[in-house]
């Protein structure tokens, strides 16, 4: 892919790498920085593989006070930085460039403090999302955003994008449920916002920096919320002619005031894919299909899935399966989870992550065939109905330099089209470099304007997460704060 | 001269404030005025207010999602909700009648802008995590937007958190996008006496850490028992431990019976049903223990388990009236009227002890004289002045509310 253009490396930062490198050794010791090529070779692509560079050099930082010296340091001869959680950025958030440095969060993934009586823990954010959950399990506590990579990726990614996941319809995102952070600037200034409280003094910096994409600061420690968890859980499919009726349906359980912990939308290809690779019993005879989750007692579920099968029956489902114990419920997930990865074994594709109003996803999904078609590509649709987080997955072949380009060129359309239809660019992957150009859609000069002088103020030589965001053209606005 | 604008729209709004920035004017930004008596008293004499801006202008139950024009009045928003079994999950609460003024002046970007939350925020999250999408006009003059009408949005920076807390310094707001939620089919409210603070608060975040999904978890003083509106409670005189449950009426009923269970050792816990149960956090949401009294009141904002010993600590230097929301990490203080208001002594506790204090009632020149809102720590402060400026260069918009040099 080829449609975005990342700004050639500043030659003279180049040129200096072996004293960079040395440098930075010398700050953290030379068992935290990588240097060598085939090193650096693993750091320079994210999930949006189709981008990569070669960084200049990588720093695995072990504590607040190291992180804070490498990025004094990259301030004070005029060095960008690009942080990294686990590398798994949709968007290429985490992509390198060959004139920066990488810091990654990994190696700082301690628990600090686990107090189940204020139902926080404080935690290093190279922590896995997953792995705050694993910790506070056995009390039956969880933290709550769960996006699809909740194996593998960091809470500090998870904060530098304000990711959400299939349960934030109930329980929020990142932003809801992270309480206080310690931050570094890009100058080595160490501040902390928020706490153990439940809200900050002063203005919300904590709702500023969470989703900024790692360009504002680098987290370094968190204190977020852990919840008790439900009784139990346990979810149903619906199965549809139409995906209207699968629409109007998911509107009309909100509508009579039943919020499931998840409602998940597949379009007639995603279910087809996903059903082959995890034989979860998903209807393959319907254009449409709903996985409805509820929470509480046995009982408390049953008594709700009756009524959300009540509700579907104006809407003629062709097919009603209510998962009856715990191993049909994990199949049933573990389709919907697998599903980006069910998708890349029979195909490469592009995924989007547009969001849309509920009401419009009929005609959305109507255009959206209408665009791929338009340029000879194939689609499955995923997406989080509760909250409007459409994911189109736009089918190519990668060895088809034309294919790629159309797929990208597709894509581009398809977000178009959600911001046309009320809704917005990215509901969870961030806007990234991939992203980054199609800002105007969505915004004005002065929305733009505003938003890069609140970098510029973090921020003032713009050198975190370089090239990403915010489009290439018309940044110096910006600089008239500094 | 005093002037009073009122802008009519987006646009007016924004050539007025870039005429206040050319003139250096500062302004006094205000929604229906039922906080104008809280922050540091301001020197302006110009008012802009967002009252001429009104109306719902987006709902769409079914998406759980509405817009509506600054000046809008909460009851409105509200009245329009519970028609269609709706309601702001955050129970926005009520501080005009604090200070002796009149209930229901709140304006929907108003409570947007100070972000306060009454109980039910303990589950739910706060305004500022209800608001979706903002559009507003800067101390610049210049219009801008943030966010948008879906649930889930992470393109750009988000500017209505930046806003939502920023008490009117940042930016005029004209129109705000938020989540809504519908209304439970049915509320108990299961009560303790006579508990001491500590086991009190223990009790509260027990509950909380059960899987009944506790929406209210509140401890009363004695003191502040006897001046609740419900007479019942009010004639028991001694302090008060509620928790709420809220949902489908069997599901109300089996959660309040295993909640009950899991607590019985803490005494016998009385019930109110329904319609009570209602009354009682509605009550709270008017904080009707604190209304009618002129002592100094005091908003803490502290971790759970932390509020029983902000209180004691403060109660070693003054007398001292706590209401405990948010299972403990709430604590409302009132104190004996002192010419700091006992600033000195209470943010030193909470120096200790982790947390902010805001002070929310007290004359003017006490308003004056001491931090009202919590001081920042420097790197904090430093920002907080950068931010300022890159929305209001001028520092024309609500200057010294929150802070003397902002």
């Amino acid at each position: 892919m080829s449609l975005v253009s990342l700004p050639e490396p500043d030659a003279a930062i180049v040129s200096r790498r072996g004293t960079i490198v040395d440098d930075l050794r010398r700050l953290v010791g030379a068992g935290a920085v990588i240097g060598d090529e085939d090193g650096r070779r693993a750091y320079e692509t994210d999930a949006l593989t189709a981008y990569r560079r070669l960084p200049l050099a990588v720093v695995l930082p072990a504590s607040t006070e190291e992180v804070s010296r490498v990025l004094a340091y990259c301030h004070q001869h005029g060095i960008k930085v690009v942080a990294r959680g686990a590398g798994t950025s949709l968007s290429g958030g985490a992509l390198p460039a060959e004139d920066a440095v990488v810091v990654g969060v990994s190696r700082m993934n301690r628990v600090l403090e686990i107090d189940y009586m204020n139902r926080i823990a404080r935690v290093e954010v190279g922590i896995t999302n997953l792995g705050i959950s694993d910790v506070v399990k056995a009390r039956d506590f969880f933290y709550a955003p769960d996006p699809s990579s909740q194996l593998a990726c960091t809470l500090g990614g998870n904060i530098g994008m304000n990711s959400g996941g299939a349960h934030c319809l109930k329980y929020g995102v990142t932003i809801n449920n992270v309480l206080g952070l310690k931050m570094v600037l890009m100058d080595g200034e160490v501040i902390e916002i928020g706490g153990a409280h439940l809200d900050s003094p002063g203005y919300d910096l904590l709702g500023l920096v969470i989703g900024s994409e790692g360009q504002l600061g680098i987290a370094t420690e968190a204190t977020v919320r852990i919840l008790r968890a439900a009784e139990g859980a346990r979810p149903m499919l619906l199965g549809f002619d139409t995906s209207e009726a699968a629409g109007q349906c998911v509107a009309a359980i909100i509508g009579a005031g039943i919020i499931p912990v998840a409602i998940e939308f597949m379009d007639r290809p995603a279910i087809q894919v996903c059903e082959a690779f995890a034989k979860a019993g998903y209807p393959l005879d319907v254009e449409a299909m709903l996985i409805i989750e509820v929470e509480g007692s046995s009982e408390e579920i049953a008594d709700l899935l009756s009524v959300i099968t009540e509700i579907a029956k104006p809407f003629a489902p062709k097919a009603i399966r209510v998962s009856q114990n715990a191993e049909q419920s994990a199949a049933i997930w573990k389709g919907r989870k697998a599903a980006f990865g069910a998708v890349g074994r029979i195909s490469d594709y592009y995924c989007m992550d547009g969001v849309i109003p509920l009401g419009k996803l009929g005609e959305v999904l109507v255009a959206i065939a209408h665009i791929c078609n338009k340029h000879d590509l194939k689609v499955a649709n995923i997406f989080h109905a509760g909250d409007g987080n459409l994911h189109p997955l736009v089918l190519y072949d990668a060895n088809d330099a034309g294919q790629a380009e159309r797929a990208e060129q597709a894509g581009h359309e398809i977000l178009e089209l959600c911001v046309a239809s009320g809704g917005c660019l990215t509901g969870e992957h961030g806007v990234g470099i991939e992203k980054r150009d199609l800002m105007r859609v969505q915004f004005t000069e002065t929305d733009l304007a505003l938003q890069m002088r609140i970098k510029t103020v973090f921020d003032p030589k713009w050198l975190l997460n370089p090239a990403k965001v915010f489009p290439l053209e018309g940044r110096g606005v910006a600089l008239e704060v500094a | 001269m005093l002037a009073n604008i009122r802008p009519v729209d987006e646009r007016e709004c924004s050539r007025v404030l870039a005429e206040a920035t050319a003139a250096q004017t500062p302004v006094a930004v205000l929604g229906g005025g039922s906080k104008q008596q809280i922050g540091r008293p301001m020197h302006t004499a110009t008012n802009v207010s967002t009252k001429g801006l009104r109306g719902i202008t987006l709902y769409e139950p079914s998406e759980m999602v509405m817009s509506a024009r600054a000046g809008t009045p909460l009851e409105q928003v509200e009245d329009a909700l519970t028609r269609r079994g709706q309601m702001l999950a955050f129970e926005p609460i009520e501080l005009a009648p604090l200070a002796g003024g009149e209930p229901g002046q709140a304006t929907i970007a108003g409570v947007f802008a100070t972000n306060l939350s009454g109980a039910r925020r303990v589950k739910v999250g706060a305004a500022r995590d209800h608001l979706l999408g903002v559009r507003a006009v800067n101390g610049r003059g210049e219009i801008f937007k943030s966010g948008g009408r879906v649930m889930k949005n992470v393109t750009g920076y988000d500017l209505c958190r930046g806003l939502s807390g920023s008490w009117g310094t940042l930016a005029v707001m004209s129109e705000v996008t938020f989540k809504v939620v519908p209304l439970p089919e049915d509320t108990r409210t299961l009560i303790l006496l006579g508990l001491p603070e500590e086991i009190a608060i223990e009790v509260l975040c027990a509950a909380m850490a059960t899987p009944f999904e506790v929406s209210g978890a509140v401890h009363l003083q004695p003191s502040l028992v006897s001046r609740l509106w419900h007479e019942g409670l009010r004639q028991q005189g001694q302090a008060l431990t509620a928790m709420r449950v809220e949902n489908l009426t069997k599901s109300v009923a089996y959660r309040s019976a295993r909640l009950k269970e899991h607590l019985k050792a803490y005494g016998e816990i009385h019930e109110l049903d329904g319609d009570n149960s209602s009354a009682f956090w509605g009550e709270l949401r008017q904080l009707s223990v604190l209304q009618g009294s002129d002592a100094q009141l005091w908003r803490i904002s502290t971790s759970p388990g932390t509020g029983p010993k902000v209180v004691a600590a403060i109660s070693a230097y003054m007398e001292c009236h706590a209401f405990y929301d948010w299972s403990g990490g709430l604590v409302w203080a009132e104190v004996l009227p002192t010419t700091d208001a006992g600033a000195a002594d209470i943010r030193r506790v909470i120096a200790m002890h982790g947390g902010h204090a805001t002070l929310i009632r007290a004359e003017a020149q006490v308003r004056s004289a001491v931090e009202v809102f919590q001081p920042l720590e420097a790197g904090l402060q430093k920002l907080t002045r950068k931010l300022k400026a890159a929305f209001d260069p001028a520092g024309i918009l609500n200057p010294g509310r929150m802070y003397a040099d902002l």
